[in-house]
């Protein structure tokens, strides 16, 4: 008898401390938000600017200019494994059989491999980062390391990357790839050091025929709205629902 | 600067078609086909354990502890392959502090540590603290201290606090299976949520990681099983294994009936990957799947196995049989998480093209590295075995 | 409540408090202010210098090349496209800070006949056979102005 009295008795003291060190701290939540249990997210205002970017592929020539352009603007690695900004050669035969190249991302120029007469249609596809606003590779980043911007940018915080690999995986577009020296995720930035401070994006300035249309979607009279209104605008993987930002004119179906 | 990159300029005069530049590098290499190896192995090995201890297969009762101190020294090494091959394994504990939520890797270190903390450990402090408390009177030395502490200051071991030790033993167990088919069935939603990868993105992958897991944490056990009685030259137990054999033969019905559907449905519907992943499997993985994984690691085992079940042959052709199977599968299943993690990653998301996979001897993610991370398991339990042997624990009478 | 549960929740309760309290001195400043992220990184981006000036900074000092430019056919084509970035090149005034493209085959990047570049947009020759005697294209086409 004695010892269950004495049992109860524990039991209630217990609840009642854990009862007041929780109220406590909710207590003191609310006085001052404490970071530890939880941070207020704040919405942010809706930026006026949201940026985009157009490609024409009936204007690209493939000169690799605009690849070039992005490996000395931002020191990416100049091996042929690292690239933010490639272009690819799309040759379709008379048979129907299409070949892709892009050597050394097209930075030393192209060649058709197969001779001209075989050759039943080609062109040129620059490939960049969609900057996505439903992201995939944003969704999987198991830390936070990679954002989207106030202006719809997808960026890397090298600071703080952990160098897993997951969001490499998650690019339908193969836009990422790890960073062979500081072992953290690495993409296009859309030169936001340059887009900050006024200025275009290295490989929208590099293009010599206009074929990289850099702009504000949001700025319905700019030259990006302009350019998707004057023509039928595709992106790539629309099935994903990436909600990819890159759009392209004169995209053919085998594009991937 | 060649040198560091002599493998990747290999690899581009290997690539078959075209792939984008950024994928001449598979991303993730061997020490991710082990972590889903190794925690496949750890849910599946206390699958097998609550068998005994929530649905009373009393044939089981000789692997009970067995299995819970295999997936307990399983689970102590299942995050090593996984933060020894980050870029940046010194900031792994940012995933603790702000994991992404949307992120099912982030996930990862609250599942790991409840599962390590709440279920494993719990399960064996209950089912061995009568044990250590006497323990702790009996040895002398470093270890008298070691068990004392590990007593937490309960000392009481009489018949009243022992009901109590089972009834939350029992009720820890009954928790720990939904949280043994959540530690596993994130790492398949790792895979199967990826849309980008059409080898990976599939509703089933949770599903079919998780039957595999078990498959091969019931193989595994019975290898223990085999190998512990062999060192301690004792008989094994016949009912429990034929009861085992049982347990691995359906689940491996299951399993092989999941993944056979999986693969079906993708030759039927033939949606834009098909012709791509054909190729994948017709090549590339002819070895490893066609052979490895479902020869030898499925219809063998099955066949074998199901002979069983209609003829009996005698003790010692299924105890060899038994012996030889636990290990087909546990290689099969190696072979299974290798086809989909380097599977995945060997054709382009452009689907125009294949790279190559060389796996090294040393480096971060070398074949000596994976050899270590199997080792270390091995030698964890066998100290466990020393320090908490099951056949010198007090039988409780029920 | 038996004695080993109570010692249970006491060890689970330190190790949540020992927890929370490590998490609030790991997290990084500025997490969480815009969003899942170190709100400070943008400004870690930010802080990158600009590589490729522009045509304002090559004018002030070579204005001669750069009225050439206006003329010809390469008049919508930037200098730095060729000539590589100029940041350095814009404070040392070094030749070596610089890219002087040279060789047919740079002028073939854009020249050069490929199926998959759309006639209309570019000039093309087959850099193999185009007066092979001559070892570079300037020797007679001015890049500033090519065809007069």
């Amino acid at each position: 008898m004695e010892l269950e009295y004495k049992n109860k008795k524990t039991r209630r003291d217990f609840f009642k401390a854990a009862g007041i060190f929780t109220g406590g701290v909710l207590f003191a939540t609310l006085l001052k938000p404490y970071k530890s249990l939880a941070y207020k997210l704040h919405e942010g205002e809706t930026s006026n600017v949201w940026y985009g970017i157009g490609i024409d592929i009936e204007k690209c020539i493939g000169c690799g200019r605009c690849a070039n352009a992005c490996k000395n603007e931002n020191d990416v690695p100049r091996e042929p494994f690292y690239f933010r900004n490639w272009v690819e050669q799309y040759t379709i035969k008379n048979d129907g059989e299409v070949i892709v190249e892009s050597p050394n991302g097209g930075i030393d120029g192209f060649t058709q491999s197969i001779p001209d007469e075989d050759i039943y249609k080609s062109f040129f596809v620059p490939k960049l980062c969609n900057h996505c606003y439903k992201s995939p590779c944003e969704q999987v980043c198991p830390v936070g390391a990679t954002y989207r911007s106030p202006e719809g940018i997808i960026l890397v915080d090298e600071e703080y990357c952990i160098g897993c690999r997951y969001c490499v995986q998650a690019c339908p577009y193969g836009c990422r790839f790890i960073h062979p020296k500081k072992k953290v995720a690495s993409k296009c930035t859309y030169c936001y050091h340059r887009v900050k401070k006024g200025l275009n994006p290295a490989c929208m300035d590099a293009c010599p025929t206009g074929a990289r249309i850099f702009g504000n979607l949001r700025d319905k009279s700019g030259p990006l709205a302009e350019f998707l209104k004057e023509h039928n605008c595709h992106v790539l993987k629309p099935h994903l629902n990436t909600g990819s930002k890159l759009y392209y004119n004169g995209l053919n179906m085998e594009v991937k | 600067m060649i040198q560091e990159h002599q493998h990747l300029y290999e690899a581009l005069s290997k690539v078959d078609g075209y792939i984008f530049p950024n994928e001449i590098e598979l991303n993730w290499s061997i020490l991710i086909v082990l972590y889903p190896y190794i925690t496949g192995l750890v849910a599946g090995a206390f699958i097998l354990a609550s068998l005994e201890r929530v649905f009373n297969v009393k044939a089981l009762k000789p692997i009970y502890v067995i299995s819970l101190l295999t997936a307990l020294a399983f689970m102590l090494t299942a995050t090593m392959p996984l933060i020894s091959h980050l870029g940046h394994p010194g900031r792994f504990y940012e995933l603790m502090i702000t994991p992404h939520f949307s992120s099912a890797m982030a996930i990862f270190g609250f599942v790991y540590l409840w599962y390590l903390m709440v279920v494993l450990l719990l399960e064996l402090w209950f089912d061995y603290r009568k044990d250590i408390v006497i323990w702790s009177k009996e040895k002398k030395g470093l270890l008298k201290y070691f068990y004392k502490a590990l007593t937490l200051g309960v000392t009481d071991i009489s018949p009243e606090a022992v009901k109590w030790d089972e009834k939350l033993g029992y009720i820890v167990t009954v928790i720990g299976i939904p949280s043994a088919f959540l530690l596993h069935g994130y790492v398949g939603f790792i895979f199967g949520s990826v849309k980008a990868n059409p080898w990976w993105s599939s509703v089933s992958m949770p599903v079919i990681f998780l039957f595999s897991a078990m498959v091969s944490g019931i193989a595994l056990v019975m290898f223990v099983y085999f190998a512990i009685n062999y060192f301690r030259k004792k008989v094994v137990d016949m009912l429990c294994l034929d009861t085992i054999a049982k347990y691995l033969f359906y689940i491996l019905i299951i399993d092989f009936t999941l993944e056979a559907l999986d693969q079906i449905h993708r030759i039927y519907e033939a949606e834009e990957s098909f012709e791509i992943i054909s190729m994948l499997v017709s090549g590339k993985l002819i070895f490893t799947l066609g052979i490895m994984q479902v020869l030898l690691g499925t219809i063998v085992p099955l066949l074998a196995l199901g002979l069983f079940q209609l003829y009996k042959p005698k003790d010692i052709v299924r105890k060899w049989t038994y012996f030889i199977v636990s290990i087909l599968v546990l290689i099969g299943i190696f072979f299974m998480r290798w086809n989909v993690v380097i599977g995945g990653q060997l054709f382009s998301k452009s689907f125009y093209g294949f790279t190559s996979f060389k796996l090294s001897l040393i480096g971060q993610e070398g074949l000596l590295m994976a050899i270590v991370w199997i080792i270390v398991p091995f030698l964890i339990l066998w100290a466990l075995l020393l320090l908490f042997p099951p056949w010198k624990k007090v039988e409780v009478e029920d | 409540m038996p004695k080993q549960l109570q010692r249970i929740l006491l060890l689970l309760s330190i190790l949540v408090i020992i927890f929370i309290g490590l998490r609030h001195y790991l997290i990084p400043e500025s997490f969480g202010e815009l969003g899942h992220y170190r709100a400070n990184s943008l400004l870690d981006n930010e802080a990158h210098i600009p590589k490729y000036l522009g045509n304002d900074f090559c004018i002030d000092c070579h204005d001669s090349e750069a009225s050439l430019l206006t003329i010809g056919k390469h008049s919508k084509i930037k200098c730095e496209t060729c000539h590589g970035p100029g940041f350095k090149h814009v404070e040392s005034n070094e030749k070596v800070d610089i890219i002087l493209p040279s060789g047919r085959d740079f002028c073939g990047l854009c020249h050069s006949l490929n199926k998959a570049r759309p006639i209309n947009k570019v000039k093309q020759v087959d850099i193999k056979e185009h007066n092979i005697e001559e070892t570079e294209c300037i020797n007679c086409h001015n890049p500033h102005e090519p065809w007069n």
